[in-house]
This record gives C-alpha cells, structure tokens and sequence, in this order.
C-alpha cells in the first residue's frame, strides 16, 4: 500500500520525495509502462582559469532537471525537463508513454511501491562548505602558474580548477529509492614552450571524486616541474618515423589506450549495436596471458568512482579480463534486458538530460611482474610513449593516438625525444602484443564522452610493452 | 516566462542589488529523437532545455557571470546574486563592456520555421531509411549509428542599456552510418549526415544513397604504403582542417598565445594566390544560422583570406577593443568571451594562374591519395603547434583505378600545407560546416603499413 501522506507537488532535495516519485511511478505504469525511472539532479559548479598571473575567468553555474525513462518490451523512451513539478514530470511521462506508442494499459509488471530509501548522500551534506572557495582556488591557482615562469622559453601558461556538486535522487519501478551526492574537483597546468621556429607544450591533469580537501593537498610545485620538463624535452624534438615498431606505454595515463581501444568494446552499448569483435568471445582467448583488465567503481577517491551508479545500483569490481580470457561485458539496465550481461553498477550519464548506459568507471590493465627498465631494455629499436595525448576508435575499432611526449629507444635505451607520433592499430590486434606488464601500476584522471555524454573516468595501467603497433608520423 | 518577462524580472532583481549594468543571453529548446536498430525502435528521446547565462557589472566595472537552468523567480535572484559575488574575480587586466554594435539591426534570414512531425513520424522515416539502407547492398550488414531529430529553439540576448534581439528556429538532422561485412575481410563503415529546417526537408533519399555508396565503396580496400602522397581534400575534409586550425584567424586565440598568427600577421602570406576563405554565418546553405552572436553583434560575412593572405581576424567586444577594430559577430558569451568561426567558405580567388588545373578528382588518372573524411581531430590536432596527425577514410587513385585505404594517417602543418596547394577545383560543394571545393595538396605524409 502506498503512502497516504499529503503529497507535495515539487521535487525538494534534502527532502522526502517518496509519495511524489512513487505517484509519477504509478501514473506510468497505469499507462502502460513496463518500467519507470526518473533521475533528478540538482548541480553547483564552479571553474576557475589563471593565465599567466592573472584570474581570467570565473565561471559558477547551477542546474536542476529530470530524466524519465519508460520501458516497454525492450524500447526505451527518455524524456528530460527541467520542471520538477508533479505536473512537469507527470507530463514527461506522458510524453514517454506517448513516444513508445503504448495503447495497451494492461500491465504484467505490478509496482509495489519505493523500498526502504537509501541515502548515500548524508555524510555528504557538509561538502560543499568544505570545498576551497573561489578565493582560495584563485590564490592557489596563481601560485601555481607563477611555479611555471621557469625560463623565458615559457610563452604561456594556464592553470584551470572545475568542480561539480552533482546531488542526485533515483527511483524506480523496481523498488529503487535512493539518493547521493557526488563532488568532482580537476585542476589541471599547461604551457606552452617557442625558441625561434620550435613550438612546444606540457600539461597535466590531476582530478579526484568525494575528497573536498583534495585541492588543498594537490603538490603544484611537482605538477608543474613535470609539466615544465615535458615542454622542455619536446622543445626541439624531431618529429618521429612512421613505421612498425615495439613500444612501451608508460602507466597512469597511458591506459587511456586501453580504455579507448578495448574498454569500449567491452560495453553492452557496443554488443546492442553489433559494433564489437567480442561479442562471442566471453571465455575466449582475446589478449596476451600477461594481461588482466579491471573495471571498478570502488577505489576511494578515484575520479570514477561512485557510492551507486546513475540507476540506484552499488558498483561492483568486474574483471573483464582474467589472463588474457575475457571474464565480463561492462553493463547497465538497458544492456541486461537487451543483451543479458547482468549489471555491474556501471549505468552512467552526464547530467539528466541523457539517458543512461553502459560506462566505465576506474578501468585499468592489473600490475604485472616487470620493472620499467626490464621492458625498455627488452627492446632493440621501438618508442617509448611517456605521455598519450587524446585518442579515438572509429566505428569498425580501430583506434588512434597521439603520443605527447615521446622518446626513441635504441639499444634497450631512451634516447633522443621525438614528436607527432602517432599510435595506429585495432584492439584485437594489438591486445595479443601486449607481452609484458610493469610493476607500477598507476591511475590518472579523465573524461570520457559517449553516448550519455560525458563522465568522469579513471584510465590506468603499469609501463607495458607492445611488441608491434604502427606508429604514424612524418 | 517568455524573454521579456525574463528581462524585466532581471532587470527588477537587479535594481535590489543595486546592480546598474548587466546583460544576459538565454536559449529554451525542444528537441525529440529517434534512433532504431533492424526496424525496432531502439531509443526515443524528448527533451526540454532552458539555460540562462548572466553577466553583471560591479561597481569597479569587473565582470561576474553565472550560468543556471532555474528560471523562476528565485532562480533569477540566485544568479544575480552568484554573479555579483562571482565579480569580486573579475578580470582586472582586460575589460570587458556590452557590444558596441548590440543595438544594430540584424539581418534575419527568411526563418523558415517548421512545426514539430512528431516522434511517430520521425520514427516511420526512419526505420524506412534504415530498411532501404540495408537493402540497398547485400554486404551492409547493420546501421549501428542512426539518427533522425528535430529540434525548436529560441535564442535570446538582451542588456540593461536596452538592447533586445531574439530568434526562433527549427532543425531538423539525420545520420546514417552502415557497417558492411564480408567473408575474410575487416568490416567497412561509412554513412552520411543531412541538415535540414524541418523533417521535410532532408533530403533521405540522398542520405540513404550517400551511407549505401560511401561504404559499399570501401569494400574493396588494401594497405597504403608509408610515403609522401599528392593529395587531393574532398570539400569536407578541407573544411575539418581549416576549422581545426581557425585559432590563425582568432584574435581570442592570439591574443592567449595559442595562435600561429600575432598581432601583425594582418597581409601575411599564407598560402597560394589562388585561395579565398570567407566565414559568413548567415550564407543561404547555413541552415544553423544565427543573426547574432553571444554578445548581440549582428552576425556578418568576414573574408578571412584573401589572395592568399590574411584580411581579418575574427573579435568579440574586449578583443576587437584591444585590436583598435570592431567586434565581428563571433564572439560566445562567458566569464572570458570565447570567440570562433561560424561557416567557412573557401573558394578560388581571381589569381589563379599558379595553379596546376589538369588536377582533377574526376578525371586526372596519376597517382593521388582522396581524403574523403578527416577522423579523431580532437587527439590529432595541435593548433598552437600547428601540426596535425589525423587517420583518415580515402582512396589511393593510381593508374585510372581506386582501392579504398584500409587505415592511415596524414600528418602535417597547416602552414606547410596551405603553402603547398597546387590546385582548387572550380565547383563548391556544399557540407554541413561550410562550403569548399576540392582543394589539391602537394607531399604530405600519409602512415599506413610501413
């Protein structure tokens, strides 16, 4: 039986919402709905940007809104709105219901009102007088750029810090109830390098979830010594040889080679669309023995990390691969009743206005017995990739990358820095060549935009070895 | 609240708090979509979207702005008061003041506002588009990117010094991507996009035919060997790396350090005689034209090259105000003005006679790479460097055949390649981001099996 309380007839955060969510859920599923989700957000965020010694922008904005997803056989329809009255998401509803053309209002799925509500959100409240405030992102942030002015060869530099308070309440015709807060902080440096006709540049970012003091603690003199050293040593790099070649990816970001060229593939959104080579391959042989892949949501701290997903459920830790067999498909709600891959507490969007899928969260390639060395010296003539620019994988997956910071190896040794590298190649061709894993795995921030737009990810990974990959270049 | 009353509820709320100077641009849309998978309706969207981004003036003249969703009452006061707090960080070393051209007329185009088809319909032209696709060659397997929406907005900008422009539009647009795959081979993909005022207007047939033709011709595809190539730029793929590295031609940009260009490149030589780049947001083919900009500039064509050389650079207010110029009808609408292109259109200027016109992409029978579709410009583009390493779908053309490349990068500068154009083709094509014709490249590094 479902509350008989006096019903409110706008969505209150801080508040019980109950009757509210639990009549929009009723409405429609009376109408015909097989499933009912409504997804409310409420965001406060704030970006700061210091060029050179000077604040240049201070950007706060706040948002609120909700997304309404219907399930019928195995359509969805997806509304989103910022009208958070009972009328407002009511009439979501039946814009939902309408779209999927449900005209049959008998219904096998039977609501048997919200479960007990889950709150993750209430050690959270105080966060957001705990985060820094402008003042101290601004103080920090010059300080920091000032920590870049090293040489006269530095012609620019720019600090950036973003945060993102994103509260959120869940609930659905399963019994879900449930609600959280998140906070993002990112900071991030870059510069840029000229000496006559040479052009360079260097950055970093750093990036944290649910960790308020995170920023204060961030070292900035270390950041922004390594991001000097990299414009440095590209200052007057060669650009690189194309050709085939062994390489060794460093750890932390490096990973995002994984993420992008194999971690999509391993996404339910992928095997929906027929667009993965391993849709058939759960318990085959996909990669090199050496290599074991993780997708998790639990690490405290990372930036992919979450207390529940965007559909109410605990992530878990899904090894995707185990020795080079594939184990386990990334998935969310949509990916289980259309692919029957269970969920993993991996259902993720960008704000309400997306419907959520299937995302990775902290992904990474598990620590293996190696030193750095024992992989450099292992080869003859290769690349070494210190620092991977962005990538990208194209529908048939092939992928591509630019390498940052790049650097010969001959002899088992790095020697000159190379730029313009680019790394070439398709998953299950390269995922076999990775024969060697480092002992120092590391993570690295990130953002990852997809099909419900764009989410906090970790990429990760130790230094491993490629023994053959195409290297583009000039 | 409509925008007038959003005005005037501004305008009271600032009076409150003795803000005297502010200005706001807002925009309100409806949007609905559907995308389908083997004629099932696979995902159908609908959304409705307010945003609302206000700017306030302190009594130092630093700028504040606050950017927020919730435009009720209490929302409105909510921002002022964030942008008032958020002004005390204005920027101190460059100004930043209203438009001085935000009260000019504006020149708006016949609107050719649509009304809504509904998710039903959109959702029948699709899955008839899809059928079609698959139908229309037995290799194409799936069309596992798809999409048909329509969207309606409203944009709005208006001050406390009394300028006020808002206009109305529809669009709708429809993307077919097909995979096909045969035996033993890599699977192929390719597809096309179509840009349309209203459903009724996009032209299916073509999207279809443009998807169906442009992947069944990657079918027969083979590797590339590592070299330098003559290369010949399909309109689009032209289009891509000229927007790619539109920082030449931003002031915003020059002005951070982050450009190719400086203050004086104004006359620098850039490239052949031969070569005019325009930006004109409001051309007739710009179906996502906006009559003004962030800031109420009224939106005009600009010549960005002109034989060769650089003619302007494109301004927000601060920028043009630093420059000695006017604001060009480019700029956003932020805490730090960003300022960028609208619609590129690159044509062959009346000095032409360097140019090697026997390059033709219908019929010269030499050897030349065709970049059809330049990929990954996000990770393969470093417009303060000016490099460019970018994968890339083409054809290798030799001795009057062509093969589809299997996969392959071309990587460059920018500099090296404007100075390095051999030939423009004389017809334009229209794209979605602007209008080129083919423009002919001589040596650049094409990686593919080394």
């Amino acid at each position: 039986m479902l509350s008989s309380q006096i019903k409110s007839n706008e969505i209150e955060f801080g508040s019980c919402n109950k009757d509210l969510l639990e009549e929009i859920i009723v409405y429609g599923m009376g109408l015909g709905a097989e499933f009912v989700e409504i997804f409310i957000e409420n965001t406060d965020t704030a970006s700061v940007l210091a060029e050179e010694d000077h604040i240049t922008s201070v950007s706060p904005s706040f948002g609120r809104g909700a997304g309404i997803r219907i399930f019928k056989d195995k359509r969805d329809g997806f509304v989103s709105t910022n009208d958070l009255t009972k009328h407002g998401l009511m009439r979501s509803v039946s814009q939902a219901i309408e779209m999927l053309d449900i005209t049959d209002k008998k219904n096998r799925e039977v609501f048997n009102g919200l479960n007990k509500f889950r709150d993750y959100s209430l050690s959270k409240r105080t966060w957001i007088d705990e985060v820094p405030s402008i003042h101290e992102i601004s103080e920090k942030l010059l300080v920091s750029t000032k920590s870049l002015k090293k040489n006269n060869k530095i012609i620019t530099r720019k600090g950036s810090y973003s945060r993102n308070l994103q509260e959120v309440i869940i609930a659905s015709s399963d019994g879900t109830y449930t609600s959280d807060i998140r906070l993002h902080q990112t900071v991030g440096l870059n510069v840029i390098a000229s000496d006559a006709q040479y052009r360079s540049s260097g950055s970093r970012r750093f990036g944290s979830s649910g960790m308020p003091n995170e920023f204060r603690l961030w070292d900035h003199e270390k950041a922004a010594n390594e991001v000097f050293e990299s414009s440095m040593n590209m200052l007057y790099a060669d650009y690189v040889e194309a050709g085939q070649m062994p390489v060794v990816l460093a750890n932390k970001f490096g990973g995002v080679i994984f993420h992008e060229a194999c971690g999509h593939l391993l996404e339910t959104t992928q095997i929906e669309r027929g667009t993965t080579p391993f849709e058939n391959k759960l318990n085959e042989k996909i990669a090199h023995e050496s290599v074991t892949a993780i997708d998790e949501g639990i690490s405290e701290g990372s930036f992919g990390s979450l207390s529940v997903d965007d559909e109410g459920m605990e992530p878990e830790k899904s090894i995707l691969i185990k020795d080079g067999i594939l184990k386990k498909f990334i998935s969310d709600r949509a990916g289980e009743l259309r692919t029957g891959h269970k969920r993993t507490g991996s259902g993720r969007r960008q704000n309400y206005s997306f419907a959520a899928a299937s995302r990775m969260r902290n992904t990474y390639i598990a620590k293996g017995e190696y030193s750095k060395e024992d992989l450099i010296n292992s080869i003859s003539d290769g690349l070494y990739c210190k620092s991977m620019g962005g990538g990208s994988v194209g529908a048939t997956g092939q992928f591509n990358f630019a390498v940052e910071e790049g650097y010969l190896i001959k002899n088992g040794k790095l020697t000159n820095p190379v730029k313009g590298a680019t790394l070439i190649g398709e998953a299950k061709e390269v995922m076999p060549k990775i024969s060697m894993c480092g002992n120092d795995l590391e993570l690295a921030p990130g953002f990852c935009g997809s099909i419900s737009g764009s989410v906090n990810v970790t990429v990760g990974q130790p230094h491993i070895k490629v023994d053959s990959i195409t290297v583009g270049g000039r | 609240m409509n925008s007038r009353e959003i005005t005037t509820q501004i305008s009271k709320a600032a009076d409150l708090l003795n803000l005297k100077k502010w200005d706001y641009g807002a925009s309100f849309s409806n949007d609905y979509s559907v995308q389908v998978d083997k004629g099932e309706a696979k995902q159908l969207k609908a959304s409705q979207k307010q945003i609302l981004t206000l700017r306030v003036w302190n009594e130092s003249n630093l700028v504040g702005i606050t950017t927020t969703s919730d435009i009720s009452e209490s929302g409105i006061k909510k921002a002022l008061n964030q942008a008032n707090i958020a002004s005390d960080f204005g920027n101190k070393n460059e100004r930043t003041e209203f438009s001085p051209l935000a009260n000019d007329p504006i020149k708006v185009k016949d609107l050719k506002k649509r009304n809504p088809v509904g998710i039903k319909k959109l959702l029948t032209l699709l899955r008839e588009a899809e059928v079609k696709l698959l139908e229309s060659h037995e290799s194409i397997k799936s069309v596992p990117y798809n999409g048909l929406s329509e969207s309606f907005y409203e944009r709005v900008y208006a001050n406390s010094d009394g300028a006020f422009r808002s206009y109305t539009k529809s669009q709708a647009a429809l993307y077919l991507y097909a995979r096909a795959e045969e035996k033993d081979r890599k699977p192929r993909s390719s597809g096309s996009v179509k840009l349309g005022y209203g459903v009724d207007d996009l032209d299916i047939e073509s999207c279809i035919k443009d998807a169906s033709n442009k992947t069944i011709s990657h079918l027969n595809y083979s590797s590339i060997k590592t070299d330098k190539y003559l290369i010949c730029f399909s309109p689009e793929s032209f289009l891509t790396i000229i927007n790619a590295f539109s920082s030449i031609f931003n002031a915003r940009s020059i002005l951070d350090g982050v450009s190719l260009s400086n203050k004086n490149s104004i006359g620098e030589k850039l490239s052949t005689e031969a070569l005019n780049i325009y930006d004109d947001g409001l051309h007739e083919k710009n179906i996502s034209s906006s009559p003004f900009d962030g800031e109420g500039t009224p939106t005009k064509r600009l010549c960005l090259i002109n034989k060769g050389r650089i003619e302007n650079f494109i301004h927000s207010e601060s920028t043009a105000r630093i420059f000695k110029t006017t604001p060009t009808g480019h700029a956003g609408l932020g805490s730090k003005v960003s300022v960028s292109t609208d619609w590129i259109v690159v044509e062959k200027s009346e000095e032409n006679l360097d140019l090697k016109t026997s390059l033709d992409h219908s019929t010269y029978d030499g050897e030349f790479v065709y970049i059809e579709e330049l990929n990954a410009i996000h990770a393969g583009v470093r417009a303060s460097q000016g490099s460019f390493s970018l994968p890339f779908d083409g054809w290798l053309y030799k001795n009057g055949t062509k093969i589809s490349i299997e996969s392959a990068t071309v990587a460059g500068d920018i500099k090296y390649l404007l100075k390095n154009i051999v030939n423009i083709e004389l017809n334009q094509e229209v794209t979605t981001s602007g209008v080129s014709p083919h423009i002919w490249v001589d040596e650049l590094s094409i990686t593919g099996d080394a």
